[in-house]
């Protein structure tokens, strides 16, 4: 279990969150949505740890464990993992060679070849649409903004999270890349058992990811709890029920 | 204090603190066959000349290089010099009887020293051959049986002054004359060691060669001088590689590299120097390309106090092509003055600079190049890009290129870019689940990944090794 209770949270001095709790339990699909700046993108950076991110009041636990005092890496080592909004890019560290570090720092026991390592890492690029030579480019270095999207669920792939946190993994995809991504995950929550937590504006991302439970932000609180119907209800009818005013 | 650390890795910074430091401080007793006296002055001079038995040219050379070295002023751009004390180094130390064809037959401190340094094992496993200077004499020599039938000459300076005078007198001093720089001028009156190669017509030496020089004792001056020779279409890989003990007394190393890359050859010269933080390294490195020649400087620069060293490529034929692919990692108490210079004398000569330093715990990276282009050469081109990374507030970068292009029908390319690892690139890496010295260690790599990628596999995993361990503690 994911759970976040009462967490407040501040950038500099502003308040960003205001006292939030939800919890995610494994293989399970929770979608958040709520306007720009409502808060949504905060959360996930506060619960893998960016400095900037200064936790207030409240706490996050993952399968029991205080994240609050973790390190970003600690954090990951729990089994966090987070599908960024903006993937950085890391000029000259090969995209390949970073995953099988990646695959060697999380699955220490496994004895997999570099080069059986790379057969599987082709076969999941080819299936989510990522072009091969990429993988010999520097990570996410001259990739387009769907490329780094796809880059970051492979990456999903190699680490094996336990609970997976999707900052708005659908802006900038087009509909066949965000069918391929969204049923990727779907595939991994199911066969995994990973909990997922859906940041999106949009319903059409929970078309092939179900979503289990739909939850509302708005100004840093959360104000509407319910299941896939409050996704399809907050596309149609906006956040507020002003339209209907 | 790093912002990004939990407690635990507080407490594993004591135990990263001891493996940073340098592995190659170690010293050995000294058991010199000839020490001479401390300080410079023409008895010194003569002394190295009558150990050596040398010849009336070159015990000439050197005296009137002595006078020129009194009278040149110190460089008063570039690093500061200030701090060295002529009077106080020691300019030539006899380690040992001669040079050994067979490690056995090195003394056994020495040969300790080369085992701890894992010369033997690299000379087996992808070497051609090998040159070991400590301090001021090559002391182990050996080259592959096939590459000495196909005339390969590779040998010890002083051995070749012997044995090929004549080629030897016609290249010497040449390209680098004693009146060059202060240091040139020392380097010639004092020079002792030193590799000589030269590769016949046709030739390719297809594994490296490589020179490995130590210095062992505290205020010793090592002045190697190497003369290479690449002959019409021939090919040599020429590595060299220095380290040192330390010592609180500083020490000083300044070589002397000569290179002649006739039509159609090529020569590649790589160096990872990696002194200990006390010697200065003040070397003057020169290429003379004729047409079609290519030459390559890969110039790697981690160790020592202060290095001027900026390795220059006169492209005198047409079509001549130079390199100089630099990396300078500069830590606390480092000064890394580097880059390279391309002097274009002929038509549809082409150019490459290419430098990255890095800058870390109060250290100091400068990129200082020229770039010619004379009345003539037309139709030539120039690249020049310089990077710089700065990892923290107390480090310290800056660029000082020179460009004259006196020719219009030449072009010239200059890129410059100067980046702090970000936050948010550590912290996307650590979200991956690497601590935040591994996170800063694979953007460092990528970052000099463009000029590691050029180097033969085992130096690469060296040069990155090297690095790592210098950036091991440099966190918060």
């Amino acid at each position: 279990m994911l759970e976040i209770s009462n967490l407040k949270v501040k950038i500099d001095k502003k308040k960003i969150l205001l006292g939030v709790d939800l919890s995610i339990a494994s293989g399970e699909v929770v979608a958040v949505m709520g306007p720009n700046g409502s808060g949504k993108s905060s959360m996930a950076y506060s619960l893998m740890g960016h400095p900037k991110y200064e936790v207030v009041e409240g706490e996050m636990k993952l399968d029991g464990k205080v994240l609050n005092e973790m390190s970003p890496d600690e954090r990951a080592n729990a089994g966090l993992y987070l599908a960024n909004q903006y993937p950085m890019a890391i000029e000259g560290l090969g995209s390949s060679r970073f995953l099988w570090q990646l695959y060697k720092k999380r699955h220490p026991d496994k004895r997999s070849s570099i080069i059986e390592f790379k057969k599987w890492l082709a076969l999941q690029a080819e299936s989510l649409g990522l072009k091969k030579e990429l993988l010999s480019r520097g990570l996410n270095q001259d990739f387009s903004g769907g490329e780094k999207k796809k880059m970051e669920i492979l990456q999903m792939m190699v680490f094996s999270p336990k609970y997976v946190i999707l900052d708005e993994i659908d802006s900038g995809l087009d509909v066949d890349a965000l069918e391929k991504i969204a049923k990727t995950v779907a595939k991994v929550a199911k066969e995994m058992k990973v909990g997922v937590l859906v940041i999106t504006h949009y319903n059409r991302i929970l078309k092939y990811l179900k979503a289990d439970k739909v939850v509302v932000f708005e100004n840093g609180v959360v104000t509407k709890r319910g299941d896939a119907k409050l996704a399809e209800e907050v596309e149609n009818k906006g956040y507020s029920k002003k339209e209907d005013e | 204090m790093s912002k990004f650390v939990s407690k635990k890795v507080e407490e594993a910074s004591e135990v990263k603190k001891t493996l940073g430091e340098y592995k190659y401080g170690f010293a050995m007793p000294e058991n010199n066959v000839y020490k001479a006296e401390k300080g410079l002055n023409e008895k010194v001079v003569e002394k190295i000349s009558e150990i050596k038995d040398e010849s009336e040219w070159m015990r000439e050379f050197r005296k009137k290089s002595l006078e020129i070295f009194y009278k040149k002023e110190m460089p008063k751009w570039g690093a500061d010099l200030s701090e060295i004390n002529f009077d106080e180094i020691y300019y030539y130390v006899k380690p040992s009887n001669g040079q050994e064809k067979s490690w056995d037959d090195v003394p056994k401190e020495i040969k300790e020293t080369y085992d701890r340094l894992g010369i033997p094992e690299a000379e087996k496993e992808h070497l051609g051959g090998i040159k070991a200077q400590y301090e001021s004499e090559v002391v182990y020599g050996s080259l592959m049986e096939r590459f000495k039938k196909q005339g390969i000459v590779f040998m010890g300076m002083d051995e070749a002054l012997k044995e090929y005078p004549e080629m030897v007198k016609e290249h010497f001093g040449k390209l680098i004359p004693p009146s060059d720089n202060k240091f040139a001028a020392l380097n010639s009156a004092v020079w002792s060691g030193g590799s000589f190669i030269y590769v016949p017509k046709g030739v390719k030496v297809d594994l490296p060669l490589q020179a490995y020089f130590r210095i062992n004792s505290p205020k010793m001056g090592q002045f190697e001088r190497t003369l290479i020779i690449v002959d019409e279409g021939a090919y040599v890989h020429y590595v060299e590689g220095c380290t040192a003990p330390i010592y609180s007394v500083d020490s000083l190393h300044s070589a002397v590299v000569e290179i002649y890359v006739k039509k159609g050859g090529r020569c590649r010269y790589t160096t990872i120097q990696n002194w200990s933080n006390n010697v200065y390294n003040l070397v003057t490195k020169r290429a003379r390309v004729e047409e079609e020649g290519i030459m390559e400087w890969i110039d790697g620069n981690l160790g020592s106090k202060i290095t001027m060293k900026y390795p220059a490529v006169v492209l005198a034929g047409r079509k001549a092509h130079g390199e100089v692919l630099s990396i300078a990692v500069a830590g606390k108490g480092q000064h890394q003055d580097a880059g390279g210079k391309c002097i274009h004398m002929a038509p549809e000569t082409t150019s490459r600079i290419i430098s990255k330093s890095i800058s870390m715990r109060g250290g100091r990276s400068s990129y200082r190049g020229l770039i010619n282009i004379l009345p003539g050469a037309k139709n030539s081109r120039s690249k020049v890009v310089c990077d710089a990374l700065i990892l923290d507030k107390e480090s310290r970068s800056d660029t000082y290129p020179v460009n004259k292009i006196g020719e219009k029908e030449s072009i010239l390319e200059h890129e410059a870019t100067v980046s702090k690892i970000g936050e948010e690139q550590l912290f996307y890496l650590m979200s991956r689940g690497f601590s935040e010295e591994e996170a800063e260690a694979m953007i460092v790599n990528g970052f000099m990944e463009e000029i590691v990628k050029e180097l033969p596999m085992e130096y690469s995993v060296e040069l990155n090794r090297l690095i790592a361990l210098q950036m091991e503690g440099s966190v918060g």
